[in-house]
C-alpha cells in the first residue's frame, strides 16, 4: 500500500477521532481475494480524503455466522464485545466491506447498546459520486463494456439496498444487463445462513452453479458484486464453469477504484 | 313457515359449528410464546390494507395475480348477495332488496358477471393444477390432502357460482311467465343464456330455483365450516397475519432476552438479570414457537410461491419452506387434539423437529429472505427455521460438524476461519 491505514489506537494516542471507522470483517481480513478489495476500500477512502480509521486487531467477528447459525449466545458475546471496543472509541459512523457485517451492526446491535449510523462501502461510493468526490475518470475506462450486478441478499432484499450498488456502475458509462432473478428477486449465491462454512446438503446442483448459469446468460464481461462471500462462490462458480478467461467477478469497490486509477 | 325455521336452524347450526371450530385454532395459536406485534399500528394497518387488501405482492405473477383478482372481488362482491339471501330464508321474502329498482338491477347484474369470472377463473385454476401441472403446486409436500384440498375449493366455488346463475336463469324464466311472488327484478347479462338448459313449467322452474337458492345458502355454510380444516383458511386469516406481520428489515433477526441476560452476567458479574431465564432456547416443537410463527401456519394457503423461489429447493434439497409452514400447522392441530382428547399436559413424544421436519431440511437454509419476500401475505417461515436451528445448537449442541469448527472458530479466533486475531492488520502491509 502506498499510503498507511489508520487504526483507530493510534487516532486515540493523537487525540483525534475519524469521520467513518471503516468495520473490514473477517473475509476483508484473512481472504486472499476479499483483502484486495478492503485495500480498494481504503484506497477510494485515501483518495477522497475523508479521515477514517480501521479497529485493526480490536476487530472482532461481528457474530453474523453464528447467529445465523443458531448460536444466540455466540452471537451476542460478540456482539456485546465489539459494542464495548465501539463505544469505548466513541464511533458514531461505519461503513463496512461486507452486507453481512453491515447487517448485524445496523440492525441488530441497537437491540445490545450499540447504536451507530452504518452504511455499506457501496452506499459509500454513491454518495461520494452524488456529492461529486468521486468520478470514473483517470483509470481504466469501462464504457460499453457489459456488467451484471449480483445482489448480495443482506444488502438486497434484507435491507432494500438495490439502487447504490447500481449507481456505483452506472457513472462508468457501462452497459448495464440484469439477470432474471435480480433486485427483490435476486438468487442467493448459496453462502448465506453460514452456509459458507460447511458442505451443502444433497441437492442435484450447487446454489453457485445455478446463479453463475443465470449470470453467464447475460454474457457479461464482468459480474460485479457487493460481498466477499457472493465474491468467493461466483468466483468459484466462474472457474467451474471455465470462463475465468472471458469474465471476471470484480468487487463494486475494485470497479470503482479501477475506474478512478487508484 | 317450515323452511324458514330449517333456514334459521341451519344457519345458527353453520355458525355455532364454525365458532366452535375457530375457537379451538384461536386456543391452537395461543399456545404459542408472546410476541409483541402491536407497536406501529398506523403501519401495521397500513401493511394490511395495501398487502392483503390491494394484494401487492401478487402483481409479480401477472396471470395467477389476475385470476385470483377476479375470484377475491367475486368473493367479496358476491357476498353482499348472500345478506339478500340470509333475510330471505329468515323472513320469507323473495328478493328484499328488488325495491331499489335500477341499482338493483345493476348490483345482479355485476353479480352475474363476477360469477361468471369466477367460474372461468376457479376453471383456469384446475387445469393449471391437473393439466398443466405446473411445477409449484408439486411436491413432496403436495401429495394427498393437499393436492385434493385445493381441488374441492376450486370445485367447490365453480357449483356454488353455478347454482347462483342456474338460480336467477330459473327466477328470471318465472318472472317472464309472472309466477307467483317472482316479481320482476334483477337484470341477468350472464345466466340469461342459461334459461335454455331449463325445463319450461312454472313447476319444475321452481323447483330447480328453490334448489340452487338452498345449495347456495347451504353451500356457503359448509365452506365456512370447511376453512378450519383447509388452506383455504387464508381468505379470514390473510388479514390479521399481514397486520401482525415483521416490519423489521428482513435482514434483522430477533436478540433472544434470555440470551442477553446470561451474557451480561457473563461479561460482568455484578449484573443481576430484571427476569429469570426460560427454560429451553430455540423451538423443538409448537409451543416453543411464538403466535405469530402459529398464526402463520394457519394462514398458509400452500401457493408454493416460497418454495419456488428458494435456492435450496431449486437446486434438489429437500428443504421447501412451504412444507415448513405445513408441518408446523399438522404438528399444532396434532398437539390441539392431544389436548382435546387427554388435557392440556399430554406428551404424544412427538415433536415438528424430527418428527416432521429434518434435520437436513434446516441446514439447507441459506437465510436469503426469498421465501418471505414472496409470500404474498407476509408469512414468515424463515423464523421458524432460525428457532428450530437455535435449539439444535443451544440446546443439543447438534450441528453439522463444519458448522461446529466455524462457531470454535469465531469463539476463539474471533473469525469463522483459523486465523490468528494478531494477523488481522496484515492486509493493510500488502499489495
Amino acid at each position: 500500500m502506498e499510503f498507511k491505514v489508520p487504526t483507530m489506537a493510534e487516532l486515540m494516542a493523537m487525540g483525534e477521532e475519524p469521520e467513518i471507522l471503516f468495520w473490514v470483517g473477517c473475509a476483508g481480513s484473512y481472504d486472499e481475494r476479499a483483502q484486495k478489495i478492503t485495500r480498494d476500500i481504503c484506497k477510494i477512502l485515501h483518495h477522497v480524503g475523508i479521515k477514517y480509521a480501521v479497529l485493526g486487531t480490536e476487530e472482532s467477528c461481528t457474530g453474523d455466522p453464528a447467529k445465523r447459525a443458531g448460536n444466540e449466545f455466540l452471537f451476542q458475546m460478540q456482539a456485546m464485545t465489539n459494542i464495548e471496543v465501539l463505544n469505548g472509541y466513541n464511533i458514531k459512523k461505519i461503513v463496512t466491506g461486507c452486507p453481512h457485517c453491515f447487517n448485524s451492526i445496523k440492525n441488530e446491535y441497537p437491540g445490545l447498546g450499540g447504536t451507530y449510523e452504518v452504511i455499506h462501502h457501496t452506499q459509500l461510493i454513491q454518495d461520494l459520486i452524488n456529492e461529486g468526490k468521486l468520478k470514473a475518470e483517470g483509470g481504466e475506462s469501462f464504457k460499453g463494456r457489459k456488467i451484471t450486478y449480483h445482489d448480495p441478499c443482506y444488502l438486497g432484499r434484507g435491507n432494500g439496498i438495490y439502487e447504490a450498488p447500481r449507481k456505483a456502475l452506472e457513472v462508468l458509462d457501462a452497459q448495464l444487463v440484469e439477470m432474471k432473478r435480480c433486485k427483490s428477486n435476486g438468487l442467493c449465491c448459496g453462502a448465506g445462513g453460514a452456509q459458507m462454512f460447511k458442505e451443502p446438503e444433497r441437492g442435484n446442483k450447487d446454489i453457485n452453479i445455478e446463479r453463475i448459469e443465470e449470470a453467464l446468460e447475460t454474457q457479461p464481461q464482468i459480474i460485479a458484486a457487493g460481498c466477499p462471500f457472493c465474491m468467493t462462490m461466483l468466483s468459484d462458480g466462474v472457474k467451474l464453469k471455465d470462463k475465468d478467461q472471458e469474465v471476471k467477478v470484480l468487487d463494486i469497490a475494485e470497479i470503482t477504484a479501477k475506474a478512478n486509477g487508484l | 313457515m317450515a323452511s324458514q325455521i330449517i333456514f334459521l336452524i341451519l344457519t345458527l347450526a353453520g355458525v355455532a359449528l364454525f365458532t366452535f371450530n375457530a375457537r379451538k385454532v384461536i386456543r391452537n395459536i395461543k399456545i404459542g410464546k408472546p410476541q409483541n406485534r402491536t407497536d406501529q399500528p398506523a403501519k401495521r394497518f397500513a401493511t394490511m390494507l395495501k398487502v392483503a387488501f390491494g394484494q401487492t405482492k401478487m402483481a409479480v405473477r401477472p396471470v395467477p395475480f389476475i385470476l385470483h383478482l377476479v375470484v377475491y372481488l367475486g368473493f367479496v362482491i358476491i357476498n353482499l348477495e348472500v345478506l339478500e339471501i340470509m333475510i330471505d330464508g329468515i323472513f320469507g321474502t323473495h328478493r328484499i332488496f328488488a325495491g331499489l329498482g335500477g341499482f338493483y338491477n345493476f348490483l345482479i347484474g355485476s353479480f352475474e358477471l363476477l360469477a361468471l369470472g369466477v367460474w372461468l377463473a376457479c376453471a383456469v385454476f384446475l387445469i393449471r393444477r391437473n393439466v398443466l401441472k405446473l411445477k409449484r403446486f408439486s411436491g413432496v409436500e403436495m401429495k394427498s390432502w393437499p393436492k385434493s384440498d385445493a381441488n374441492y375449493i376450486l370445485i367447490t366455488e365453480i357449483l356454488l357460482m353455478t347454482a347462483f346463475l342456474l338460480m336467477n336463469a330459473s327466477d328470471a324464466k318465472l318472472q317472464a311467465l309472472g309466477e307467483g311472488h317472482y316479481i320482476n327484478a334483477g337484470a341477468f347479462p350472464v345466466s340469461a343464456y342459461l334459461q335454455g338448459l331449463l325445463p319450461t313449467s312454472a313447476s319444475s322452474l321452481i323447483l330447480v330455483e328453490r334448489i340452487c337458492w338452498w345449495f347456495h345458502i347451504v353451500g356457503i355454510f359448509a365452506f365456512l365450516n370447511y376453512l378450519p380444516y383447509s388452506k383455504h383458511f387464508h381468505i379470514l386469516f390473510a388479514f390479521p397475519n399481514t397486520y401482525f406481520s415483521n416490519l423489521e428489515p428482513k435482514g434483522e433477526f430477533t436478540n433472544m432476552a434470555s440470551v442477553t441476560n446470561e451474557v451480561k452476567a457473563m461479561l460482568d458479574p455484578s449484573f443481576v438479570p430484571a427476569e429469570t431465564a426460560p427454560g429451553k432456547f430455540g423451538a423443538k416443537d409448537v409451543h416453543d414457537l411464538t403466535w405469530v410463527n402459529l398464526m402463520n401456519a394457519y394462514t398458509c394457503t400452500e401457493c408454493g410461491r416460497c418454495t419456488s423461489v428458494c435456492p435450496a429447493n431449486i437446486t434438489g434439497k429437500l428443504l421447501s419452506p412451504r412444507k415448513i409452514m405445513m408441518d408446523t400447522r399438522d404438528r399444532l392441530e396434532e398437539v390441539g387434539k392431544n389436548i382435546d382428547k387427554h388435557g392440556a399436559d399430554h406428551q404424544d413424544g412427538k415433536s415438528l423437529l424430527d418428527d416432521y421436519i429434518s434435520r437436513e431440511e434446516i441446514w439447507a437454509c441459506t437465510s436469503c429472505n426469498a421465501c418471505t419476500e414472496a409470500c404474498p401475505i407476509n408469512i414468515d417461515p424463515l423464523a421458524i427455521i432460525v428457532e428450530l436451528r437455535r435449539f439444535a445448537v443451544m440446546e443439543e449442541s447438534v450441528a453439522p460438524a463444519s458448522i461446529n469448527a466455524m462457531l470454535g472458530n469465531v469463539e476463539n479466533n474471533g473469525a469463522p476461519w483459523k486465523y490468528s486475531p494478531a494477523d488481522r492488520l496484515n492486509w493493510a502491509q500488502e499489495g
